[in-house]
C-alpha cells in the first residue's frame, strides 16, 4: 500500500522541475544510444514566399551515423538542414529534435543539443581566433564551464587552428576561416552536428580532416549531418546519403547502392560516371565528359 | 615544422588573449584614476576659481566628514553651478558612450551611432516638440518622457528600415541615417518656425549641445534613466558577444536574439533620450569611444560597455571643462566642441580602416 505513494512523489517532483526548467538552467542531453535518432522530419514542406523549396520531405538521423545530403544547386539542402536546426518553421510536417517536436524546445535547451555550421562564417567585430572558438562553449556556462578548457583545446587541435589562436578572425583566409568555424562548432560538444558545406573553402588534405572528423563525432556517438558537393567526399566518408532533387528526396540510402549512373545522371542533368575505386572498392564518380550535357 | 606537429598533436589549452585582459584592466584603472583627478579640477576651475584642497574641505564638510565651509560665493558656485553640471556630464558622458558601444554591437556594424543614424536627432524632435509646444503634462519629466518616445520610435524605424534577411546592410543604414537626420531637422525647423521667442532660444540650445543649463533637478531628473541603462547593459555583455557571429549562429549558441535586441534597443532609446533631454544632441561620443577602446582592448563587450561608460564620462566631462573656460567668459557650445574635435577623429578613422581591410562594404 504504501510503495504506490513512495512513486508518486518523485513522479511529482520531475513534474514539477520539468515546469520549472524553462527558466531555470537548461538540462544538458542525455549521451545517445547508438541508432537514436536525434533529428527527424516527416512530411516536411517549406514554402518561402511562393516557391515551395521542400515538398514532402522525411528524413531520420541517426546516433553513430553520418548522413550526407547531396544534390544540385537550389535542391533545397540548405533550407533542410536549416528546417533541422529549427532555424525555419516548416509550412507544413513537424520536425522532432531528440525526440521531442523542435519548437517545445527553449533557444538555450537546443543549443546544448544541436551544434549548426553556417555556409560562410562572417564576425562583425575583430575577435581572436581563441575568442571566437570560445564562443562555442556559450550554451554551457551555467550547465558545466569546467569542460570549457579542454573542450575548446580539443577541438582547436583537432581543426589544426591551435596556432592561430591569437590572430584575429578578420586577418585569417578563407579556409583557415572555415576551419575556425568548425572548431566553434566542435568546441559545443552537442550530440547532433548539422554542417553545411564545411569543405567548400578547404584544401584537399582539410577536406579530408574535416570529414575524417565527422566520421569520428559518429563513431563516437554523435549524429552527423554534412550538406556536400563532392560526391566522391560523400562516397568515401557518409554512412547514408540523402539525394535532393527540386525539393525532394530522390533517393535515401548508403551510398553504394544510392550512387548508380541513372539515378545521379537524372538528379545532375549531366552524364556521370559510377565505378569502384580500383584500390579501395569505393564509388568515384566523375563527369561522364565524352557524352556532353544531356538535353 | 617539429613545432607545429607537437602542438598539432598535443591539445593544449591556447593562451586566452591575455594581453587583452591585463589592458582592459589597466584602462579600467586608468579611467577611474582620471575621472577621480579631473573631477575636482573641474570643480575647481572656472570664472570664479577654487582651490582643490577648499572642494574637497567642502565635500567633506557636507557629508559631515569634517573639512570645512568655504565662504558664501564660493559654496553657491561649488554646489549649486559645478557640482550638478559636473554629474550632468558624467551621467551624459557615460549614456552616450555605453548606448553607442550597445548599438555597434546590436547593428553588429562599427558605424552604428545615436548621433550618426538619426537617434539622437530623432530625440531631440520629441524634446523640442515638448518645449516648442508648452507641453507640461508630466511635470519635470515632460521633456525626457516625449525625448525617450521619439528616439524609441526613431531606432524602431532605422532598425526596421535597415535590416533585411536579418543583417544590417551599412550602406541602407547610412542613408536611413541621412534620411531620418533631414527628416527630424526638418520637423525641428517646423518647431522653430512657430515658437516664440523664449521657446527658440531653448531650441537652439537643443541644436548646439550643451550643460550650461545644469541645475540638480535636471540631474535627478536623467539619474534613474541612465542608472537603469547603465546596469542592465553589462547584463547583455556576453550575448553581445555571440551576437558579433550573425543572429543566426547566435541563436545556434542559445541567444533569444529576438528578445536580446528588443531589451538592448529599449535600453539603447533610454540612454540615449536621458542624455538628449538634458544636453541637446552632443554628437561622436558614442561613436569615438567604443572604437578606442575596441582598438586598444580588443572588442569583448564585457569591457567594452562599462569601459565606454566611463571613456564617455571621462571625454564629456574634460570636453564640457573646456568648452566652459577655452572663451572665458564666453561659453562654446558643448556639442560644437565634440563634433569640432570628433569629425577630424572620424575621418581618420575611416581612412584607418580602409587602408587596412579595405573599408566597411
Amino acid at each position: 500500500m504504501k510503495r504506490p505513494s513512495g512513486m508518486a512523489r518523485p513522479l511529482r517532483i520531475t513534474r514539477a522541475l520539468g515546469a520549472v526548467r524553462p527558466r531555470g538552467r537548461p538540462v544538458p542531453p542525455a549521451a545517445p544510444v547508438p541508432g537514436e535518432v536525434l533529428a527527424e522530419a516527416e512530411g516536411l514542406t517549406v514554402r518561402l514566399g511562393a516557391r515551395e523549396v521542400l515538398a514532402d520531405v522525411g528524413v531520420r538521423v541517426r546516433a553513430g551515423e553520418v548522413l550526407a545530403l547531396v544534390g544540385p544547386n537550389g535542391a533545397g539542402k540548405s533550407t533542410l538542414l536549416s528546417v533541422l536546426a529549427a532555424d525555419l518553421p516548416p509550412t507544413a510536417g513537424c520536425v522532432r529534435i531528440h525526440g521531442r517536436p523542435a519548437s517545445d524546445w527553449s533557444v538555450p535547451e537546443l543549443a546544448l543539443r544541436r551544434a549548426v555550421l553556417p555556409q560562410s562564417a562572417s564576425l562583425s567585430f575583430p575577435f581572436t581566433v581563441g575568442e571566437v572558438v570560445r564562443m562555442g562553449r556559450a550554451p554551457w556556462t551555467s550547465v558545466r564551464p569546467e569542460d570549457d578548457g579542454a573542450a575548446v583545446a580539443g577541438a582547436m587541435a583537432a581543426t589544426e587552428v591551435t596556432g592561430l589562436a591569437a590572430r584575429p578572425f578578420s586577418a585569417l583566409s578563407g579556409g583557415e576561416r572555415a576551419r575556425v568555424a568548425l572548431a566553434r562548432v566542435l568546441a559545443q560538444c552537442a550530440p547532433l552536428l548539422l554542417l553545411d558545406e564545411p569543405t567548400a573553402a578547404l584544401d584537399l588534405r582539410h577536406q579530408e580532416l574535416v570529414l575524417r572528423l565527422c566520421r569520428e563525432r559518429a563513431l563516437a556517438g554523435d549524429a552527423v549531418v554534412v550538406v556536400l558537393h563532392d560526391l566522391g567526399l560523400a562516397a568515401a566518408h557518409a554512412h547514408r546519403v540523402a539525394v535532393l532533387r527540386a525539393g525532394r528526396v530522390a533517393a535515401d540510402g548508403p551510398p553504394r547502392e544510392v550512387f548508380t549512373r541513372g539515378l545521379l545522371s537524372r538528379v545532375y542533368e549531366q552524364p556521370v560516371e559510377v565505378f569502384p575505386h580500383p584500390r579501395t572498392g569505393t564509388v568515384v564518380v566523375l563527369p561522364d565528359r565524352a557524352a556532353g550535357p544531356s538535353a | 615544422m617539429s613545432v607545429l606537429e607537437k602542438t598539432v598533436r598535443e591539445p593544449v589549452a591556447p593562451a586566452p588573449p591575455r594581453g587583452r585582459r591585463t589592458t582592459a584592466w589597466l584602462l579600467t584603472a586608468g579611467l577611474v584614476a582620471g575621472l577621480v583627478v579631473l573631477v575636482p579640477v573641474a570643480a575647481g576651475t572656472g570664472a570664479y576659481p577654487v582651490p582643490v584642497g577648499d572642494v574637497f574641505a567642502s565635500v567633506l564638510h557636507r557629508s559631515g566628514l569634517g573639512g570645512g565651509e568655504l565662504d558664501r560665493i564660493a559654496e553657491s558656485v561649488l554646489w549649486n553651478v559645478r557640482f550638478p553640471r559636473i554629474a550632468l556630464a558624467l551621467l551624459v558622458g557615460a549614456s552616450l558612450g555605453c548606448a553607442g558601444a550597445l548599438m555597434q554591437g546590436v547593428f553588429g556594424n562599427p558605424l552604428a551611432e545615436p548621433g550618426v543614424i538619426g537617434v539622437s536627432s530623432g530625440a531631440a524632435v520629441g524634446a523640442v516638440a515638448a518645449i516648442a509646444l508648452g507641453l507640461n503634462f508630466a511635470g519635470n519629466w515632460t521633456v525626457p518622457v516625449l525625448a525617450f518616445v521619439a528616439g524609441l520610435s526613431t531606432v524602431l524605424l532605422v532598425y526596421g528600415m535597415s535590416r533585411s534577411g536579418g543583417r544590417t546592410e551599412v550602406v541602407t543604414l547610412i542613408l536611413t541615417g541621412i534620411a531620418v537626420n533631414a527628416f527630424a531637422g526638418a520637423l525641428i525647423g517646423l518647431f522653430l518656425f512657430f515658437a516664440d521667442t523664449a521657446a527658440i532660444n531653448q531650441i537652439t540650445f537643443w541644436q548646439l549641445g550643451s550643460l550650461s543649463q545644469a541645475t540638480w533637478p535636471k540631474v535627478l531628473a536623467v539619474l534613474p534613466c541612465a542608472a537603469l541603462g547603465l546596469t542592465v547593459a553589462p547584463l547583455y555583455a556576453r550575448r553581445l558577444d555571440l551576437l558579433a557571429l550573425g543572429e543566426r549562429p547566435a541563436r545556434h549558441l542559445g541567444v533569444d536574439v529576438e528578445r536580446l535586441r528588443i531589451v538592448l534597443v529599449l535600453v539603447i532609446a533610454l540612454l540615449t533620450a536621458a542624455a538628449v533631454s538634458v544636453s541637446g544632441i552632443i554628437g561622436f561620443v558614442g561613436l569615438v569611444v567604443p572604437h578606442l577602446l575596441r582598438m586598444a582592448a580588443g572588442p569583448g563587450h564585457r569591457f567594452l560597455l562599462p569601459g565606454s561608460a566611463l571613456l564617455g564620462a571621462l571625454v564629456l566631462l574634460a570636453a564640457d571643462l573646456i568648452a566652459r573656460t577655452v572663451a572665458e567668459p564666453a561659453e562654446l557650445p558643448l556639442g560644437v566642441l565634440t563634433a569640432l574635435l570628433g569629425s577630424p577623429f572620424f575621418f581618420w578613422l575611416l581612412r584607418r580602416t580602409r587602408r587596412r581591410q579595405g573599408g566597411w562594404a
